[in-house]
Formats: C-alpha cells, sequence, structure tokens
C-alpha cells in the first residue's frame, strides 16, 4: 500500500473512532435514563409519595418525610445560599478592585472544588458538635456553602455580559451607582441569574455526601430545624445498600424522582436562558 | 451628594460584606480541619500517611488504603475518560456540524447534572453484575498475568469505582475540550491543510497541540471530581480498609470511609483520624483544582478566530 492511501485509511479510521466516542459517551445519558424510567415507573405508588417507610423489612411504605425533608433543607440552603451568592457577585461584578476582587474570586473557585464530603465535616463542626444534635439547620447549612460560591460566579459573569454603555446611559442621567445597579445592571441581567441560581439549586438538591452525618436520617415526619432529617438522596444510598427488595424498590422510585427534578430543573433553567438576556438592542 | 456618596459607600460596603463571606468559610474551613484532626496528627504524625493499620477498636489509624484506594481508582477513571472525552471533543469540534454538536454537548453537559447517587444506583444493580459475571473473568482470563488482574473477582472494588468515575468524569473532559479546540484559529488548520496534511494529521498535529493547556485543564477538572466523588464509589467499591494489588479487589477510598464511618465514629482519636483523612483529601483537590485552572486560565485568549 502506498503512503498515500495509508495516511487517508489512518484518517478515516480515526476520525470514525471518534464519532463512536461520542456515541458512546452520548448513549451514556439514554442507559441512565432507560434504566431509571424502567425500574423506577415499575416501583413508584401512589403510597411512595405520601406515606412514612415502614419498619426495616416490611413491605410497603414510601418516603413523604424525605421528600418534605429535602425540600425543607434546600428551602434553607436557597435562603441563606442564594442571598449570599447574589451580592457577592454583584460586589465582583461591579464594585470589585484587581487585588481584593482575585481574592475573592479565587476562594470562590476554591470552595467550589473542595470536595461535598468535606463541606459536610465542616458543617458537622461548627453545627453538629455545638448543638450536640444531628439536624435539618445543618444539612441546610452544608448545602447553602456549595451554592454560594456557584451563584456568585454566575451572578458576576451574567453581570459582566451587561454593556457598559447602559450603565454609562444611566451615570450620565445623574443617577448613582446603586440606583444604576439596581435598576439598570441587574434588571438587564436576570434572566442569566435566575437561571444559574435555578441550576445552582439543582445541584444542591441532588447532593447526599455532606448530608450523611449533618442531617443524618430520620424514620419519620420533619418535626422541627434541629432534628434529624431525611433527604431523598440519602434515603436512596440508604435504601440501596440495605439488602431488601422492596427497600430496592423504593429506591429505583426515590432515583426516578429526584432525576426527573433535576433534568426538569435543567430543561427549564436552558430554556429560559435560550430567550437571550433582556437587553433591548439598538 | 454627599447622601449619595453615603448610599453608594454602603452598597459597596454590604456587597463587599457578602462576597468575603467565601474568604472567611474557606478559612474558618481549613482551620476547623487542622484544629479537629489536632490528637491524629500528635498521635501519628506523618507515619499517618504510609501506615496501613486502619483499627478503629485499637485505636490505630494509617491512612495509606484510602489514600491508594483513591488515587487507584482515578487514575482508572483518567485511562477511560480521557482517550473517550478527548475523542468525543475532537469530534463535536471538528467534524460535526455545529447543530449536531450543539445538540451532543447539551446531552453530554446534562449527565454531569445527574446526582451522584443515581450513580451509584444503577451502578450497584447493573454495573457490578455486569463486571462480575463478564468484564472481570474476560480480564483475567486475557491478561490474568499481570497481578493487577488476578483475584476473585467480586463484582465491587476498584475497578468497578473507576469505571463508573470515568462515567462522571467525562462530561467535564468533552464539554471544556471541545471549548478549548474551538477557540483555535481557522488559519492554524487552513495552513496544515494547505501543506497537503489530512484532516486527522491537521487535528493531532495542529489543532490539539494548540489547544492542549484546555485540553490537560479540564483532564485535572475531571481528575478533582474523580478525587472527592463520594457517594457513588461509597455505594460500588466494597468498603475494605487493606490494600490489595489486584483491581477487582474490595477497596476504600477517603471519601468513602468518611462517608461510612464519620456518624458512628464515637471516640475522638478515632473523629480526628477521619477529619485529618479529610484534610489530606481537601489538599489534593485545592491542589489539582488549581493546576486546572490555571491551564484553563492560560488557554483562553489566545486564539483569534472560530472554527465554524
Amino acid at each position: 500500500m502506498n503512503r498515500l492511501a495509508y495516511r487517508k485509511l489512518v484518517n478515516t479510521i480515526m476520525l470514525t473512532l471518534t464519532g463512536v466516542c461520542t456515541i458512546l459517551t452520548v448513549s451514556v445519558l439514554f442507559i441512565v435514563l432507560g434504566y431509571l424510567v424502567v425500574n423506577g415507573a415499575t416501583s413508584i405508588d401512589w403510597a411512595f409519595l405520601t406515606q412514612l417507610p415502614k419498619p426495616t423489612g416490611e413491605v410497603g411504605g414510601g418516603m413523604a418525610n424525605a421528600i418534605v425533608g429535602s425540600a425543607l433543607m434546600v428551602g434553607l440552603a436557597a435562603l441563606i445560599g442564594l442571598p449570599v451568592g447574589f451580592l457577592g457577585g454583584i460586589y465582583l461584578a461591579e464594585f470589585s478592585g484587581k487585588t481584593y476582587g482575585f481574592v475573592v474570586r479565587y476562594m470562590a473557585d476554591l470552595l467550589n472544588g473542595v470536595p461535598s464530603i468535606v463541606i459536610g465535616i465542616f458543617a458537622w463542626t461548627v453545627i453538629v458538635v455545638p448543638m450536640h444534635s444531628f439536624s435539618a439547620l445543618a444539612g441546610g447549612f452544608a448545602l447553602s456553602l456549595m451554592l454560594i460560591p456557584i451563584t456568585m460566579r454566575s451572578t458576576e459573569q451574567f453581570l459582566l455580559g451587561v454593556p457598559n454603555s447602559l450603565r454609562e446611559g444611566a451615570l450620565a442621567l445623574g443617577a448613582p451607582k446603586w440606583k444604576v445597579i439596581a435598576t439598570v445592571a441587574v434588571p438587564a441581567a436576570m434572566r442569566g441569574i435566575l437561571t444559574g441560581m435555578i441550576l445552582g439549586v439543582a445541584r444542591v438538591a441532588g447532593e447526599s455526601a455532606p448530608l450523611l452525618f449533618t442531617a443524618l436520617n430520620n424514620e419519620f415526619w420533619p418535626s422541627g430545624l434541629n432534628q434529624p432529617t431525611a433527604a431523598l438522596p440519602v434515603m436512596i444510598y440508604k435504601h440501596a445498600m440495605a439488602p431488601f427488595a422492596d427497600y430496592h424498590r423504593q429506591a429505583w422510585a426515590a432515583g426516578l424522582v429526584l432525576l426527573a427534578m433535576v433534568l426538569i430543573t435543567n430543561l427549564a433553567a436552558r430554556f429560559i436562558a435560550s430567550r437571550g438576556i433582556a437587553v433591548q438592542k439598538g | 451628594m454627599a447622601s449619595l456618596r453615603g448610599a453608594d459607600g454602603v452598597a459597596h460596603l454590604v456587597a463587599l460584606i457578602f462576597a468575603s463571606s467565601v474568604l472567611l468559610v474557606t478559612v474558618c474551613l481549613v482551620w476547623e480541619l487542622w484544629i479537629n484532626s489536632a490528637p491524629s496528627r500528635a498521635k501519628f504524625g506523618l507515619s499517618f500517611l504510609v501506615t496501613q493499620d486502619w483499627d478503629p477498636s485499637n485505636g490505630q489509624f494509617g491512612a495509606l488504603p484510602f489514600i491508594y484506594g483513591t488515587v487507584l481508582t482515578s487514575v482508572i477513571a483518567l485511562i477511560i475518560s480521557v482517550p473517550l472525552g478527548v475523542g468525543a471533543a475532537i469530534f463535536l469540534a471538528e467534524l460535526a456540524p455545529r447543530r449536531l454538536s450543539e445538540s451532543c454537548t447539551f446531552l453530554i453537559e446534562l449527565l454531569a447534572a445527574v446526582p451522584s447517587v443515581i450513580y451509584g444506583l444503577i451502578a450497584i444493580f447493573t454495573l457490578v453484575p455486569l463486571m462480575r459475571q463478564y468484564v472481570e473473568p474476560f480480564l483475567k482470563h486475557t491478561l490474568g498475568f499481570i497481578p493487577l488482574f488476578s483475584g476473585p473477582a467480586f463484582g465491587g472494588g476498584y475497578l468497578t469505582a473507576g469505571v463508573i468515575l470515568a462515567i462522571m468524569t467525562f462530561p467535564f473532559i468533552i464539554s471544556i475540550s471541545r471549548e478549548a479546540l474551538l477557540e483555535v484559529p481557522r488559519d492554524q488548520r487552513e495552513a496544515a491543510l494547505a501543506l497537503g496534511a489530512t484532516q486527522w494529521e491537521s487535528t493531532i498535529q495542529v489543532v490539539v497541540p494548540f489547544a492542549r493547556l484546555g485540553i490537560f485543564g479540564s483532564i485535572f477538572l475531571g481528575l478533582a471530581r474523580a478525587l472527592g466523588e463520594t457517594m457513588a464509589v461509597t455505594m460500588v467499591i466494597g468498603n475494605d480498609a487493606s490494600l490489595h494489588a489486584s483491581l477487582f479487589a474490595p477497596g476504600y477510598t477517603i471519601a468513602s470511609v468518611i462517608a461510612n464511618e464519620f456518624a458512628e465514629a464515637s471516640d475522638d482519636l478515632h473523629l480526628s483520624a477521619l477529619i485529618e483523612v479529610g484534610l489530606v483529601l481537601f489538599l489534593i483537590t485545592i491542589v489539582i483544582n488549581a493546576l486546572a485552572r490555571v491551564l484553563v486560565v492560560a488557554t483562553a485568549g489566545r486564539g483569534t478566530g472560530r472554527a465554524s
């Protein structure tokens, strides 16, 4: 075989292989979805969504308390994490100087890269130990620490996308800087900022590692922020590892509920984002 | 005017305080990990990192099996996900029509949003039996003369954990590598093609080297995620705190030993040993993340044009 034919052959083979790589990687998503839908749909029932877990080994019952517990802790995380991240993002985009802005940005990225289980240890040392109890508060706090850097960086990014001419126009009309930010920059970037917030909340809602020893788990309805509380991802873990078929069935059902929640929020966020930043041009 | 400037000053201050929260949290986090691991650091010193006795009932703690497991599973993950991820990124950036490329990238990025406990759930009930019945016996049959591929096939173990980690890391590698490849100026490709290179030669000899920093950055980001990944690994690695040469054997990672033992640990030494392995994990991921960011930043802005 001559040299040129050989090179063309290599070309065809390698380019085909890259296509195969793509097909393999994309198909993983469909495998994940397929397994969850098939196993989850046959497992989910009304009791799963409305009842408490049955004692170990008994068939039936549900995870209603974990759904409520997850909502409680994710709500708490959003309550703390979103405002802090949002205002921090405003600082980075609108006020920060070179040096301190760099430090804050760097720390936010660093915090974002900290393994979630280590965040759990931190929440345990500062909340569980002083309170002498595992609690929804500690779980929500741990999740909020993950939400802050995500929100901060995405808010900053979308504010930086707002054209400076808009700010200058408002400043030229005599508006003070805070008013320019509140009435011009933030509204112009609102769609993007909201998208970032939704994606951030969806991400922490699926976290289980930071909840394992902060919120622990609970067989009953959440009864207060200072009590151990069940969460859906933690329940999936516990049930999947337990040696009972009915627990496995419920883990699949919970997996389907969790994945549907995450995928729907992701699609919704992308839909909002794809409609563009609400800045009128021209 | 003074009051207006005052209002701006207040706004600046409020935003500054909230922005500083990340600084405060990071500093407190390092501090808490450091002081809470004091009993273990005082008792074992640096030998903590290189001894392999992990025996909570006798107060003996050495972190080597976990560090070994963490590094080994992450290396297996990269061996699988780097060729697959970079290959897919090349296809998406260089070959695929734009709409196909964007929809595939969207689907792959959705994979990154799937919670890790769900990967664990699927891995326990599908990947583990698959590995035990088919993949591991096959590897043992063909490569069994290497110690890595010997020993009984349990299903759950280092190899299975590595495979699930590979699936969790390639969305990062593909998404960031693709961006880096798209940043390569069009003239670079055209120059190579004009010299008579085939498309593959142009890609592998010109475009990929040009984007190498971004690609390495994406690999390091994937690595940082793999090192700190907890749930999926804990569910399939088998949880055995000793060293094994075989990839089929059950093991442990830093994150999974914390996940399994932390809530049940009762005495202070055990807790502080777990917090110390947490500190080790924290330091490793910080270094890897910092490297990744330097690489990704260094590569951004080098290109001027975009490939169509």
